[in-house]
């Protein structure tokens, strides 16, 4: 298992009730589909806020930042970058700027 | 004594409000969801400690948030609002096929008789029931797949259904409102749809007869009198007494017959409010004057209240779900402001007085008298 961090919007970490940032174990080398099937996993109330529920794809006005890049519309089952599976760095998720 | 709890959805959480019978000492509590556009938050008519909330952003999307305990605490439910089979298409605003696509929840209406039980008027206009206190979801799709459908279109808020009343004496019996589709009444508990759409005419329609296309803001029942509906139109008020078959301007002496919320008093069935918009490109009273509209002639004539509210440079505007009563012996009225006032009275509307004064702008206003 990995242990990886994830960065969550101020919206989010009032949903499941966590602080900034949360920690999920993923198995083998961690990607973006394996992070969020762990996340989803660990507080259920996200489901849906992040990505769709039925079809996995991001929504519209989220954006996954690592390591200073976009990775937003790379390939979701793309290993992440070794800093985030090495613990060093989070995987961000955030929303876009959008107002609101 | 009674206890009065205003449950006031807004753009960036939502506040309970609450008194006791003699209203005149509110406690203010929240935000709660601070941060999120709260639709709407509704009480069970069955269990006052059961409260339902609709909380959505672009970012994240619906969450169904459930109380049971009169609001002190809270839990996210089901949020998957899948439309029933092939969603199909409606009309774009430019009269294109555009998809049936779930954005949010307007408006959450629990059943006269079950906790349990609640019902979600949906953006894309659909309507949604569950029967284990919001856990999951099912479309009850004879009203999205009415004949008239896919030639529904959207409003300026995007195609909605914001306004479910049920008959307290028959639930099966419900009616429903959608911008810019009109109204649609069941018979059988949501299976089946009828238009309830007869005579309402609307000048912005290529044919201003035309059964759908209306844009109906809100209906108001009184619980007493279930065929009689009241109806805040993008123009005119109308009443019908007959379920919806036809339908009668009674916009009467108004200083404007646009406006948004419509409500009926809880003990007179024949005294009705809305408030005076000056027009729909401007979402705001005319004069710059608060001031809500009484007929206690069920419509034609009215009078026009101001005691306690702003009578100069008040640009606001009071949006659909945003107006409510209670039901204690002198009904309260309760109305919310896009500038964040949340008004009470305590005597039918005679005098006004704000309850909270200084919230985001407030999207939905709900009231339960607890005895």
């Amino acid at each position: 298992m990995t242990s990886v961090r994830v960065a969550l919007p101020g919206h989010l970490r009032t949903l499941a009730g966590v602080e900034a940032e949360v920690r999920v174990d993923v198995p083998g080398a961690p990607t973006i589909t394996a992070v969020l099937d762990a996340l989803e996993a660990k507080h259920p109330q996200l489901v849906g806020t992040i990505r769709d529920r039925a079809t996995k794809e991001r929504r519209p006005f989220m954006r996954y930042v690592a390591c200073g890049e976009d990775l937003s519309r790379e390939p979701s089952d793309r290993p992440l970058p070794d800093a985030v599976a090495r613990g060093a760095e989070a995987l961000r998720l955030g929303g876009a700027i959008s107002g609101g | 004594m009674s206890t009065v709890r205003v449950l006031v959805g807004t753009h960036k959480g939502a506040f309970v409000i609450a008194s006791d019978g003699a209203r005149r000492d509110w406690r203010v509590d929240g935000p709660l969801f601070g941060g999120w556009h709260v639709m709407h938050v509704h009480g069970s008519p069955a269990d006052p400690d059961r409260l339902y909330a609709s909380q959505w952003t672009d970012w994240h999307g619906q969450v169904i948030q459930r109380s049971d305990d009169g609001g002190r605490t809270w839990a996210a439910v089901g949020s998957g609002f899948a439309y029933d089979g092939e969603a199909g298409t409606h009309q774009w605003y430019d009269g294109t096929p555009h998809p049936w696509e779930f954005k949010r929840v307007w408006h959450l209406e629990p059943a006269p008789d079950d906790p349990d039980t609640v019902f979600a008027g949906v953006e894309d206009a659909g309507l949604f029931r569950s029967a284990d206190g919001g856990t999951t979801w099912s479309e009850l799709a004879g009203l999205r797949t009415h004949a008239t459908g896919n030639t529904w279109a959207p409003g300026a808020g995007g195609l909605c259904l914001h306004t479910i009343i049920i008959d307290p004496a028959d639930p099966r019996r419900m009616f429903v409102a959608i911008s810019a589709a009109g109204a649609f009444r069941s018979e059988d508990g949501g299976a089946t749809w009828q238009l309830a759409t007869g005579g309402l005419r609307s000048e912005f329609l290529p044919d201003p007869e035309a059964p759908v296309g209306h844009c109906v803001h809100n209906l108001a029942m009184h619980p007493s009198r279930p065929d009689t509906l009241f109806m805040q139109k993008h123009w005119d008020v109308c009443r019908t007494d007959d379920a919806g078959d036809h339908w009668t301007e009674v916009s009467g002496n108004l200083p404007s017959d646009f406006g948004f919320p419509v409500s009926v008093h809880a003990h007179e069935p024949e005294t009705v409010y809305v408030v005076p918009i000056l027009s729909d490109a401007e979402h705001y009273p005319p004069d710059g004057r608060l001031r809500v509209a009484r007929s206690r002639t069920g419509g034609g004539e009215w009078e026009l209240l101001e005691r306690g509210l702003p009578q100069r440079d008040c640009y606001v505007n009071i949006l659909r779900d945003a107006m409510a009563v209670d039901s204690l012996d002198d009904c309260g009225i309760y109305f919310g402001t896009t500038g964040g006032q949340v008004y009470a009275s305590p005597d039918a509307g005679d005098t006004w007085a704000p309850i909270a004064e200084h919230l985001p702008a407030v999207l939905s206003v709900e009231v339960q008298t607890i005895a």
